[in-house]
């Protein structure tokens, strides 16, 4: 999340899985985690969100086996929950009679919008809500777009679980600049509050096209802005690492400074709070038939702290051996001194680092399939 | 008319597994349900009007698709979610 930087208290996790939502809070610490949940047991949890705005109102995009998505609310850290009275959705009648599949990703608005988020979805829509979440409505100048049906995947989805909307970016100068990433798509960006959007892929590579480098159409899997340097962004792509300065607008692959045997393929790319040139990723095999687990069976985190010019791995605690997958939205960083990095697995297991991924600890394990994990700060912990 | 609500919709209906609505038709009594219990009808039904995949509303006997079919007097409908593989 771009929302850590002023997290000063000890961290409160946000877990997302396949079958319901947990919360963990540490210790000072943050050796010691108590565990709160399972919150809505076998329903599909893709991503819990903290406002750091308020401390308090939570977030939970929803999908519920046969139901359909939606959004569940909680102002009390998830002691008590209040669904969305108008989840998100597509209009009645809308144009292509789109009907929303799932709720993929939050994000929460511009400070000086308080009870604003965006919500991005599958198919490929945009949403916001203006009251903390409780009502939504479609971003029409996205959603409606002359050119959404040829940058989105829709009518056809080709990614594996469905094509999704997701890392919906704020710049914390200007709540009118968006960006968002399409899975697959591109990255997309928008200044007047997403009335207009344009393609920003220059530089990015897209191997599955005859044209490595078309205009759009590429498969970003986590878009992040540095909230101290809101003109930098970091992309781990379907085809890469990247890293862009605006306002050039054009994508330089830091991932070819990543070790050869390892390849720079993966799918979260999370930040530092203080430090634009420190980031993380988690990489995977992205060969053959795209495993999408640890490159060799050896799971590692690398981080960079010269914004991609060197990468250095991280590996001990974790396993010598292992054949899980750290989903896109499943990595995250606090905001505590030193650093600390946390990610689950599809297999449920919780990691954390509380040296800034210089060693590993399990937090958690026999989860569900976790898809997400957000860090914040509860106003009242 | 009685209508019967599964497991996955009953947190709407306080845990009721049948309750009492009206209507004409099918979309008049998902309407009067949703009125009743606010946000059971998005459950059922999409936001162009398609019931969701795997739902299913018996009218009688009679599995509808259709929320035009007419719901005659005194007739049961059953809301169902039809099984579907695991995971």
């Amino acid at each position: 999340m771009t929302t850590v930087a002023t997290v000063a208290a000890p961290p409160t996790l946000f877990v997302g899985t396949r079958k319901g939502a947990w919360i963990l809070s540490a210790d000072d610490g943050r050796g010691r985690w108590s565990v709160d949940g399972p919150h809505f047991l076998g329903h599909v949890v893709q991503h819990a969100v903290l406002d750091p705005r308020d401390g308090r109102t939570l977030l939970l995009a929803m999908r519920t086996g046969h139901l359909g998505p939606t959004v569940m609310r909680s102002t009390d850290a998830g002691r008590t929950w209040t669904e969305a009275s108008r989840p998100p959705a597509f209009r009645t009648g809308d144009r292509l009679e789109r009907s929303l599949r799932a709720v993929f990703w939050l994000t929460p608005g511009h400070a000086d919008e308080p009870g604003a988020w965006y919500a991005g979805g599958s198919p490929q829509g945009l949403f916001r809500t203006e009251d903390g979440g409780d009502t939504w409505a479609p971003v029409d100048g996205w959603n409606d777009h002359p050119e959404w049906e040829t940058w989105s995947e829709y009518p056809e989805e080709n990614t594996p679980d469905g094509s999704m909307l997701h890392s919906v970016l704020v710049d914390p100068r200007d709540a009118a600049h968006l960006y968002l990433g399409l899975s697959g798509g591109g990255v997309f960006e928008s200044t007047d509050a997403g009335g207009d959007w344009a393609p920003l892929n220059a530089g990015c590579r897209a191997d599955f096209f005859p044209d490595p480098f078309p205009e759009f159409g590429h498969d970003p899997h986590t878009v992040r802005l540095h909230p101290l340097r809101p003109d930098r962004l970091y992309q781990q792509n379907h085809c890469g690492i990247y890293r862009m300065e605006r306002p050039e607008g054009r994508w330089e692959r830091i991932g070819d400074n990543m070790p050869a045997e390892v390849g720079d393929i993966g799918f979260p790319v999370e930040l530092h709070p203080r430090d634009p040139d420190t980031a993380w990723v988690f990489p995977m095999d992205g060969t053959d038939v795209w495993p999408r687990t640890s490159p060799d069976g050896r799971p590692a985190a690398y981080v960079t702290r010269d914004a991609g010019q060197t990468w250095e791995r991280q590996d001990q605690g974790l396993p010598e051996t292992a054949w899980f997958t750290v989903k896109r939205q499943a990595m995250t960083t606090d905001g505590s001194d030193p650093v600390g990095v946390y990610f689950g697995t599809t297999s449920g297991e919780l990691w954390a680092s509380v040296d800034e991924g210089t060693s590993w600890s399990p937090i958690l394990e026999h989860l569900p399939e976790i898809y997400s994990v957000e860090c914040g700060s509860l106003a009242d912990a | 008319m009685d209508v019967r609500i599964p497991t996955p919709l009953r947190s709407y209906t306080g845990d009721r597994p049948h309750v009492e609505a009206d209507g004409e038709t099918v979309a008049d009594l998902l309407a009067d349900l949703d009125r009743q219990f606010p946000g059971l009808r998005f459950r059922v039904v999409d936001e162009q009007g398609r019931l969701r995949p795997h739902m299913k509303v018996f009218v009688g006997e009679d599995a509808v698709r259709d929320l035009a079919t007419p719901i005659p007097p005194e007739t049961e409908v059953t809301l169902m979610q039809a099984l579907s593989g695991g995971c």
